[in-house]
């Protein structure tokens, strides 16, 4: 990076050269291949004879690469990113926590990835005993009866409880008409209970970032199915009145959801069953490690009570009298399948590898680590940062931009230079209870000098906001691009390559000279 | 515990500098009564060699060193080694979704990749940068056909993957529309004379899946036309990706919902796998999930960003086209190196090795029952009607190491003694004599019967 462009200390990081790359169809050139068939061992066909009309006539343009050239294509692209492996990501309500690497070897095992999802249960009871103990892992971890691993992420998860809750009802005459959510909430609840059939509606917070018990009171009727609820919420703030909350609920006949985003601040200290929630999902990728991959896949556990627990998604597990484990559909009153076969089983091989790994006293220790984590941050940034809220944090702490506003810095420029020091940005924006907001999430994966040098980032860029803030509102400056023009990218969506291959295959970057 | 990087007077150092006297002071929020005072009664603490043998234990315990002809939506094809080696890269495997886009170019071009692949595959103009999997993805596909058309009517072929259909049923059940059911017929495809008996003008669509269940490859023209003459939309299903290396691809169709597993991603019991949505532009904004756009940055060089979020969740919220956040992302770019590995010709070369295995193995096997719609154009499933149940059947495949056919008798019981059978790239001719010959030797009381 240029001298003129970057000031302060960036003990993190120094430029070094990436390499350029051109899509894969700008490379490809006709006749390169990177496969190899085995030769045919049975009479070949003449697919136009065997399929008629139905044979394809159009060839995909797909690339023709060699194997050495895929390899440097996508070695290439995987530099251009920031990842757990490289440094802290502070991402708040996502726990971008270390993903060990055991939990992908032992999910490539044979048995366990060349299990066919059909293959005879008999010849399956080494990946339901993985099931088995995942699901009797999870309900002791949040204390509740029945589970289901059927949901492939966390708003799937909710979907499915949802869905729980409104067939409970339905079983008792009525399936309700309305979820309250509220407005600290992540989107997907409010979007998970459209899909329900139900109407939202929104609580506003009380003055502590929290639920306002006396509000909730009053709009809790006999139309309430449940109320969906983060805890601790999405501020890091754990609920105290989580008690009188479910009361207030139950009193009408409504249930209490939980979204289990933010599990990884309550592992081993408390149980959502213990304190009076229903019906909840759990994110194995966030709270038990399993990757992110760039979005995916996850996996959304949903557990419940007893009185829920014949509306699970068929099928469920079960032990059979000779000891082995079965699949059972006869479920009258299952809400139905969420998704085909059994869920995202790869995920929880993993997810079960974590929780071996740590053992109840590791589980323990990892929720007080998040949670030190997490205070040492507040503790160190907050004469710099406004913190709208002083109710204390649990596993992240969000902050306002209130104070850099006043020279034109929003958080999301903080965030953009906070590339330049060598982190990922925290979550911008969320939650929207918080004009502004900062919302950092360390994890228990990080040390206490990668948390030194992300405090003295932001507090570098703290002064940078009062010094030069122009450094801050046109970061990042260390990156392949700068910032991106997002308004074109949607007003004239460009969502596939169709261009022609440029003469060269590559196409040059003239602009990149700023380092 | 070896993945928390503190020591204990590190740990103590932090609380000092909080200004905690201890670490329970920081968990005082949550009521006395709430708080867990055991341990979890979980496993212990487990060494790595522990963990790796304990899955080693169970990797034991499943099928291990079987023949296996079972497809059904979950097919066993070669997966090059380069897909695992690059997607364990950290870089992929540590990431998060590409909201940040300075830093996530990396995988924001490989989806984009991933969106152009299923393009040229599908014949459409857009596709998604992917779904949970092909069962959700159907099910999406059915809702965004209803916001598109305003109406609340919905067919669905009966010949599409019976736990796609009942995961349809439950994400309809409370939008208001309902799903019927269309039978096929003696060749095995969706019956088109039902079909246009019961398209209606509040039909929102028909959804095929092809090829379908039994392995048929259904006549996607004749079906848009019923369809499209009454203004409603066609989905097509396509649970094989391989397929599309040598099936015409569903030109005809508004959206096509697509299980991409077949690309490179491992069975696993189950998943992860992998759903695309793809569909023709003007439906652009009614398509559910995430999208990634190239663009230019402030010096003008090209990049790559997630783009018209104001259809998802985060933006819109309760009026989203789904609730969708997490997808599959590094199972789409799994498939993206598939698709790049195979390249335009080896997708084809796939296909065409696919359809002979098939050809042989439903002539082969064929001859120990009775193979069922023989005459209707097929990729790589057949039907296979025994004198045996299948039951019966699969125990004596069994002692010769050998997983036959799915039994339909759950899903299609008027088909009695069936078996759906599948045969790709990796089925040897050997493999298929040997489960001929176990066929051939039936006891002859059951094929009396």
């Amino acid at each position: 990076m240029a001298t003129n462009s970057f000031t302060g200390n960036t003990r993190k990081v120094t430029a070094h050269l990436t390499q350029n790359e051109s899509l894969s169809f700008e490379k490809s050139s006709p006749g390169k291949k990177g496969y190899k068939l085995g030769p045919l061992d049975v009479p070949a066909v003449d697919a136009s004879a065997l399929l008629g009309a139905a044979v394809r006539n159009t060839e995909p343009t797909l690339p023709e690469l060699s194997e050495i050239e895929i390899i440097r294509h996508f070695t290439r692209l995987s530099t251009w990113n920031y990842a757990i492996d490289l440094g802290m990501y502070p991402l708040g309500s996502c726990t971008m926590k270390y993903n060990p690497r055991v939990n992908e070897f032992v999910s490539r095992l044979e048995g366990i990835a060349e299990a066919h999802p059909y293959q005879p249960e008999s010849l399956s009871q080494g990946a339901l005993e993985v099931v088995k103990l995942l699901q009797d892992c999870l309900l002791e971890i949040t204390g509740m009866d029945a589970i289901t691993l059927q949901p492939a992420a966390g708003a799937h998860g909710e979907f499915t409880g949802i869905l729980l809750a409104r067939a409970y009802h339905e079983s008792k005459g009525n399936p309700r008409k309305t979820i309250i959510i509220p407005d600290s909430a992540h989107g997907t609840n409010p979007a998970t209970a459209a899909s329900c059939g139900y109407q939202v509606i929104n609580l506003k917070s009380n003055s502590q970032g929290g639920v306002d018990v006396a509000a909730l009171a009053e709009i809790v009727n006999e139309d309430t199915a449940a109320m969906m609820l983060t805890n601790p919420s999405t501020i890091g703030v754990f609920e105290n009145e989580i008690h009188k909350i479910a009361d207030v609920l139950h009193d009408k006949g409504a249930l209490l959801y939980m979204d289990g985003a933010n599990m990884n601040a309550l592992v081993g200290k408390t149980r959502p069953g213990d304190f009076g929630v229903d019906v909840m999902h759990l994110n194995l990728h966030k709270t038990f490690s399993t990757p992110h991959g760039g979005g995916g896949p996850g996996s959304g556990p949903v557990a419940c009570k007893k009185t829920l627990e014949p509306f699970l998604p068929a099928p469920v597990l079960t032990r059979g009298s000779d000891g082995q484990l079965h699949w059972n559909y006869d479920r009258p009153q299952s809400v139905g399948r969420v998704r085909m076969l059994y869920g995202n089983f790869g995920m929880f091989v993993r997810a079960l590898a974590y929780i071996l790994a740590n053992g109840p006293d590791g589980l323990r220790q990892t929720t007080e680590d998040a949670v030190l984590n997490a205070n040492y941050i507040r503790k160190k940034l907050e004469d710099v940062y406004e913190l709208p809220y002083a109710t204390p944090s649990m596993h992240e702490v969000v902050f306002s931009d209130r104070r850099q506003t006043k020279n034109g810095v929003k958080t999301g420029d903080i965030a953009k230079r906070l590339i330049d020091y060598g982190f990922h940005p925290y979550t911008v924006s969320f939650p929207l209870i918080v004009a502004g907001a900062l919302m950092i999430e360390p994890t228990e994966s990080e040390s206490r000098e990668e948390l030194d040098l992300f405090i003295d980032a932001m507090r570098q860029i703290a002064r940078e906001a009062d010094e030069n803030p122009e450094l801050i509102t046109t970061a990042p400056h260390s990156t392949r691009v700068s910032r991106l023009d997002e308004t074109t990218a949607a007003r004239k969506p460009v969502l596939r390559w169709k261009g022609p291959p440029a003469p060269n295959g590559v196409e040059i970057d003239t602009a990149a000279k700023e380092w | 515990m070896r993945y928390l990087p503190k020591s204990d007077a590190e740990r103590a150092a932090m609380l000092r500098d909080i200004g905690a006297a201890s670490i329970d002071e920081l968990f005082s929020v949550i009521p006395n009564e709430y708080r867990l005072t055991r341990d979890l009664n979980v496993p212990r603490q487990m060494g790595e060699s522990e963990i790796i043998d304990h899955f080693k234990a169970a990797a034991q315990k499943n099928a291990n060193g079987y023949t296996s002809f079972l497809g059904a939506g979950a097919y066993r094809h070669y997966r090059p080694v380069i897909i695992d080696s690059l997607v364990q890269r950290g870089e992929f495997l540590t990431s998060y979704t590409p909201y940040q886009a300075e830093i996530t170019q990396g995988t924001l071009q490989a989806i984009f990749e991933f969106q152009t692949m299923i393009c040229e595959l599908t014949g459409k103009d857009i596709a998604n940068a992917s779904m949970y999997d092909g069962s959700t993805g159907a099910a999406e596909a059915v809702m965004m056909a209803v916001r598109i058309t305003g109406r609340d009517g919905v067919l669905v072929a009966r010949t599409a993957h019976p736990e796609y259909r009942e995961v349809m049923h439950t994400y309809a059940q409370h939008q208001g529309h309902d799903a019927r059911e269309i039978d096929y017929g003696s060749d095995g495809r969706i019956d088109l004379a039902a079909l246009d008996a019961a398209v209606t003008n509040q039909t929102a669509c028909v959804l095929v899946q092809s090829p379908n269940f039994f392995g048929i490859v259904e006549d996607i023209p004749a079906i848009a036309e019923i369809a499209h003459k009454k203004g409603a939309l066609l989905i097509v299903s396509i649970a094989e990706a391989v397929s599309l290396g040598i099936v015409r691809p569903p030109v005809e169709a508004d959206i096509v919902s697509m299980e991409a597993q077949s690309f490179g991603v491992a069975l696993s019991y189950g998943g992860p796998y992998c759903g695309v949505l793809a569909a023709k532009e003007k439906y652009l904004r009614q398509m559910p999930g995430r999208l990634v756009g190239e663009t230019r940055d402030t010096e003008g060089r090209r990049g790559f960003v997630l783009t018209l979020s104001t259809r998802e969740q985060h933006i819109r919220r309760e009026k989203a086209t789904s609730n969708i956040c997490t997808n599959q992302a590094l199972v789409a770019l799994m498939a993206t190196i598939f698709m790049t590995v195979y390249g335009k010709q080896g997708i084809r070369e796939l296909a065409l090795q696919n359809l002979a295995k098939a050809k042989y193995a439903a002539d082969t096997l064929g001859k120990q029952g009775k193979l069922l719609f023989a005459s209707t154009p097929r990729f790589h499933e057949f039907v296979l009607q025994t004198d045996e149940t299948p039951d019966q059947l699969n125990v004596r495949l069994l002692e010769k190491k050998i997983i036959g056919g799915l039994s339909l008798k759950k899903w299609y019981p008027e088909l009695g003694n069936a078996t759906l059978w599948c045969a790709t790239e990796l089925t040897t001719k050997e493999q298929i004599n040997t489960a001929a010959s176990v066929l051939a030797n039936a006891p002859v009381t059951a094929a009396a019967r």
